[in-house]
C-alpha cells in the first residue's frame, strides 16, 4: 500500500484514476486508439462488401484496349476515372487515374504537416503549432474539393452506355449508371462518401484545436496532447484513403 | 498575459524527428508511384499478379503510416497488439466473403 503510494506521488499526477497507465499512454490517447479500431473494422466492412459484390459480378474478359462500359460486367477503374480538371482544354483525351492520384499526394503532405504540428506541440511551440495546423486544415479542404469535382464528374458523366432494358444512360445515380453494374456507383458513393465525411469531420476538428492553440488553451494546460489525439485521427483518414485507392481505384 | 507566454519555453526543432518524417513521406509517394507504374505497365491479363502487388505494397503504406506518423510503433506493446490483433478479424472476413462472391457468381451465371 505504501508503496504504490509512494509511486503515485512520484509521477506527479496519476493519468489513469487507479494510479499508473499501464500502456504508458494517457486515457484519452488510449480511447482514440480504441475509436479509430472500431472505424477500421467500419471501413473493412465497407471495403470487403465491395470485393463480395464485384467478385458476385462477371468481369470483363475481353482486351482492355476494346473495353466498352456495359451493364453485363463490372467496368476496370481506370476506365472510369479518366478524368482531369481542364484536360480537354488541354487536348488530352484520357488521364487515368491521375487526378486520384493528385488526391492520394495531396493527403500524404497534410498527414506530414499534421505530424510536424504534434512535434511542433512537444516542443510547446505555439507558433510552430498554428502553422502546420493551417497547412494541414488547407490541405484537408483540397482534399474535399478535389472529391465534390471528381463527385460532379462521375454524377454527371461523358458517354452514355445501354442499361438492362435497352435504354440509353449518361452519368450515375444510385439506381443505375453509365459504367457498369447499377452496384458499382452505389458503392462509390457510399465508400469515397463516408471517407469523405470522415475528411470533412477532421477538418471541422483540426479547425477546432487551430483555434484553441492560438486563444492559448493548450499553452496554459501546459501540454499540447489533443494535437496528438486528432493528429491520430487525421492519419487515420489518410490511412483509409491508401485502401480505398488501392482497392476502388487501382484493383 | 504577455508575461505569461515569455514564460513558455520553446525548445528548438528535433530535427532527426522531422527528417524522419520527410523520409516516410518520400517512401509513401514512392511507393505509391510504384503502384502507378504497375498498374499501366503490368497487363490485365495477370489479373492476381496485379491485386497481390497491390495489397502487398498497400500493407507496407498502412505500415509506415501507423508506425511513424501514429506513432504505434514505438508504443507498449500491450498497446501495439491490442490495435493490431484485433485486425486479424477482418483477415477473416475477407477470406469468407470473397469466397461467398464467388459461389453468388456461380449461382446467377
Amino acid at each position: 500500500m505504501a508503496e504504490s503510494a509512494v509511486i503515485v506521488e512520484e509521477k506527479g499526477k496519476n493519468l489513469w484514476r487507479g494510479g499508473v497507465s499501464p500502456m504508458k499512454v494517457s486515457y484519452g490517447k488510449l480511447m482514440m486508439w480504441f475509436f479509430l479500431l472500431s472505424d477500421a473494422f467500419t471501413f473493412s466492412a465497407l471495403l470487403i462488401t465491395y470485393g463480395l459484390i464485384r467478385f458476385s459480378h462477371p468481369a470483363y474478359e475481353g482486351a482492355v484496349a476494346d473495353f466498352k462500359f456495359s451493364q453485363e460486367y463490372w467496368p476496370i477503374p481506370e476506365k472510369v476515372f479518366e478524368a482531369f480538371p481542364g484536360m480537354h482544354a488541354l487536348g488530352i483525351e484520357s488521364a487515368p487515374l491521375v487526378f486520384v492520384g493528385l488526391m492520394t499526394f495531396i493527403l500524404i503532405v497534410s498527414s506530414v504537416t499534421m505530424v510536424l504540428a504534434v512535434e511542433a506541440g512537444e516542443r510547446m511551440d505555439k507558433k510552430g503549432v498554428e502553422k502546420w495546423m493551417l497547412w494541414t486544415i488547407l490541405g484537408g479542404l483540397t482534399f474535399l474539393g478535389c472529391q465534390a469535382w471528381e463527385w460532379g464528374h462521375f454524377i454527371h458523366g461523358s458517354d452514355m452506355s445501354m442499361n438492362a432494358v435497352g435504354n440509353f444512360i449518361k452519368g450515375a445515380g444510385l439506381s443505375q449508371n453509365q459504367y457498369g453494374p447499377p452496384n458499382f456507383a452505389a458503392l462509390f458513393f457510399f465508400i469515397t462518401g463516408f471517407h469523405g465525411f470522415h475528411v470533412f469531420s477532421g477538418v471541422v476538428i483540426n479547425f477546432i484545436i487551430f483555434y484553441q492553440a492560438t486563444v492559448g488553451v493548450f499553452e496554459k494546460r501546459g501540454h499540447y496532447e489533443m494535437v496528438e489525439k486528432v493528429g491520430l485521427y487525421w492519419h487515420f483518414v489518410d490511412l483509409v484513403w491508401v485502401f480505398v485507392f488501392t482497392f476502388f481505384y487501382l484493383v | 498575459m504577455e508575461q505569461q507566454t515569455s514564460q513558455v519555453e520553446v525548445k528548438p526543432v528535433n530535427k532527426a524527428k522531422v527528417k524522419n518524417f520527410l523520409k516516410v513521406m518520400w517512401y509513401l509517394a514512392a511507393i505509391t508511384a510504384i503502384e502507378f507504374a504497375i498498374a499501366f505497365t503490368v497487363p490485365h491479363e495477370h489479373k492476381w499478379i496485379r491485386i497481390i502487388v497491390f495489397i502487398a505494397l498497400t500493407i507496407v503504406k498502412a505500415y509506415y503510416i501507423v508506425s511513424e506518423f501514429m506513432h504505434l510503433g514505438h508504443e507498449k506493446r500491450s498497446l501495439k497488439m491490442s490495435i493490431v490483433l484485433p485486425m486479424l478479424f477482418v483477415v477473416f472476413l475477407i477470406f469468407i466473403m470473397i469466397y461467398q462472391g464467388d459461389a453468388i457468381l456461380k449461382a446467377l451465371y
